[in-house]
């Protein structure tokens, strides 16, 4: 697509306990247009929620540590960016949405407040420019603006995701990173929402991360999607190319094997057999090779790379530069 | 155009000013038992206030053996002590040592406690570490005597007393208010605050500290009267207030030894430090089910 906003490249996290160095993130490499809309999705642990927050610099101090790796955004390595620098970039450039409106919102601050709050930090604003853009964000997000005065506690979860969304645009960032924006939301709530959210960032161009593991999202609102098991980002594609092409890492076949099909019958859905590694001791060789279906013995060895056939990219011994077309 | 934003906006604020105070008084009616704390202290503090108005401070201390261990009656209408000086003259001018006590020792120790606290708390680690270690070895030694110790090597006297108070019960506060805020640091809307590019200062006092108001302020009153309880003791030993001056724990001393033939010379010092002190804690507990939006409906 258009320029490149984000890139991440060869990113490691770890996280330290006393006894244990858990590895959250091996290496990852991703690569954000402006615009655009990455899925990332994978079961819980696989260190979606450790990127997103290694890009904010919101790792818990003392325990989770970047060991190496870079993230460009706009030519500027944000890693070496000082804490003063990074509030900065945190809410103005880049904003979060964090799983759960219920508990994301403070209780004891109306929810004007907590709008005004995030412009009075980054844009350069009189009393009435705020109250202004706090009308304008609530409109945007479909809550009348005289209900700014209340506290979150009388606003419905769906409306708390909405203010919480209001919030996080508040500054036109140009990132987004939605942590499981819907999780903790129902069903007809979701599509709202995600309807919402789609309708902004076309409105705004405003880039995003989706985090979620629920594939039906992905297919509704993503442009990329990156599939991540322990650590590791398994595949990498287009949405077409991986909801429709032929050639999928073994992995991805498990998930969506895991998902009814409304067109296919089947009697059993078909879940990926066993649990995901503990990341404190990772297998050798490839990390799904314990669980995978068409593991061989160089799996066991060696860590595969990545096979690249133009934006779809596949790491896994199965597949060559001559097979996989 | 503009001239019509602004007026909005200022009647919006005030409107919502008015509002929340209103609503928390609302709230704080409800409690029966609050009010009336609400009403005894209020009686005290007027009385303190207006001590002088209500009865000369000579009364209070100009000793008249013609008239000493009097009863109730019209001209003094709760008797007289062992020197002949009026007692309720006494009660309502050593009402304002009493109050005055118990208040400025409660704020400056919720001030120092809670600055100590906070930083505790949010940070955690090595600087929670070397704060609570000093909190921890002044807690080792019991209050009172910490306190008596302090006013021994000071000297007694007013401004000795508070600062000795102060001290022993700073690191209680720390302790309680580094408990709450721990307690909030860990919920999702700080990490959201901090997303947001918040500074931590900002964090601290705008996110984390009225989330954690209701229980200090339920500390701080019960303390209060704590406060006056330890004063009182405090004087009755004779480390406080030094006698002339009406204090309600020296009164309790002086009297003592008057007590069994004019026990109204001790009950009433007495019944002036449980009222008041009891009503301090029923309208903490009142003001903290008020001051809480999450308990509104």
């Amino acid at each position: 697509m258009s320029d490149k906003l984000l890139d991440i490249k060869d990113l490691h996290v770890i996280y330290e306990t006393e006894d244990d160095t858990v590895r959250a993130v091996n290496g990852i490499n991703l690569k954000i247009g402006k615009g655009e809309t990455l899925g990332l999705v994978g079961e819980t642990g696989a260190g979606k929620t450790t990127t997103a927050l290694s890009i904010m610099g919101l790792l818990p101090i003392g325990a989770g540590k970047i060991l190496s790796g870079e993230i460009i955004i706009e030519n500027r390595d944000i890693l070496k960016f000082t804490e003063a620098e990074m509030r900065h970039i945190r809410g103005e450039k880049i904003s979060i949405i964090f799983q759960d409106p219920m508990t994301s919102l403070n209780p004891v601050l109306t929810v004007g407040e907590q709008i005004a709050e995030v412009l009075e930090l980054h844009k350069d604003l009189d009393k009435n420019g705020i109250q202004k853009r706090v009308d304008e964000m609530f409109e945007l997000v479909g809550i009348p603006a005289q209900r700014k005065h209340e506290y979150p506690h009388q606003f419905s979860g769906g409306m708390k995701q909405r203010i919480v969304i209001a919030m996080a645009l508040a500054c036109d960032p140009e990132l987004l990173i939605a942590d499981e924006p819907t999780t903790a939301l129902d069903v007809t709530i979701q599509a709202q929402v995600l309807d919402m959210m789609d309708e902004l960032k076309q409105r705004l161009n405003t880039s995003m991360i989706l985090i979620t593991h629920d594939l039906g999202i992905v297919a509704q609102t993503c442009d990329k999607v990156a599939i991540m098991y322990a650590g590791e980002i398994v595949e990498y594609g287009t949405l077409e190319e991986i909801f429709e092409g032929e050639n999928h890492h073994p992995y991805t076949v498990g998930l969506f094997g895991s998902i009814p099909s409304l067109t296919k019958e089947t009697k059993r859905l078909s879940p990926i057999l066993g649990l995901m590694p503990d990341p404190a001791d990772l297998p050798k060789g490839c990390k799904f090779h314990p669980r995978c279906p068409k593991c061989i013995e160089k799996c066991k060895i060696e860590e595969p790379k990545d096979v690249v056939n133009g934006t779809h990219i596949i790491k896994c011994h199965l597949y060559n530069i001559n097979n996989f077309k | 155009m503009s001239e019509i934003i602004t007026k909005q906006d200022t009647t919006v604020k005030q409107y919502k000013k008015k509002n929340q105070l209103a609503e928390i008084w609302k709230r704080l009616k409800k409690s029966k038992t609050a009010m009336m704390g609400l009403i005894i202290i209020s009686i005290f503090i007027l009385l303190a206030v207006f001590a002088d108005i209500i009865a000369d401070y000579d009364l209070a201390i100009t000793q008249n053996p013609s008239i000493r261990l009097q009863g109730p009656s019209t001209q003094h209408f709760l008797g007289t002590d062992t020197y002949g000086r009026d007692i309720f003259a006494r009660i309502i001018h050593g009402a304002r040592y009493s109050l005055m006590i118990g208040f400025v020792t409660t704020i400056l120790s919720v001030g120092i406690g809670g600055i100590f606290g906070a930083i505790a708390g949010y940070y955690g680690g090595r600087i929670d570490n070397g704060i609570m270690r000093v909190m921890d070895t002044i807690m080792a030694i019991p209050p009172i005597l910490l306190a008596l110790s302090i006013v021994a090597s000071l000297g007694p006297g007013l401004r000795n007393l508070l600062i000795a108070m102060t001290i022993s019960s700073v690191p209680s506060f720390t302790r309680v208010i580094r408990a709450v805020i721990m307690s909030v640091v860990g919920q999702d809307f700080v990490e959201a605050a901090r997303a947001c590019g918040t500074t931590d200062r900002r964090i601290i006092l705008r996110h984390i500290l009225p989330n954690a108001m209701g229980p200090i302020i339920v500390q701080a009153t019960m303390s209060v009267s704590s406060m006056i309880i330890s004063a009182a003791a405090l004087s009755f030993l004779g480390m406080g207030i030094q006698p002339p001056a009406p204090e309600w724990g020296a009164m309790l001393a002086d009297s003592r030894e008057f007590m069994r033939y004019y026990p109204y010379l001790v009950i009433i010092p007495g019944v002036a430090i449980v009222l008041a002190s009891l009503s301090l804690n029923i309208l903490g507990d009142g003001l903290r089910d008020a001051l809480d939006p999450r308990l509104k409906n």
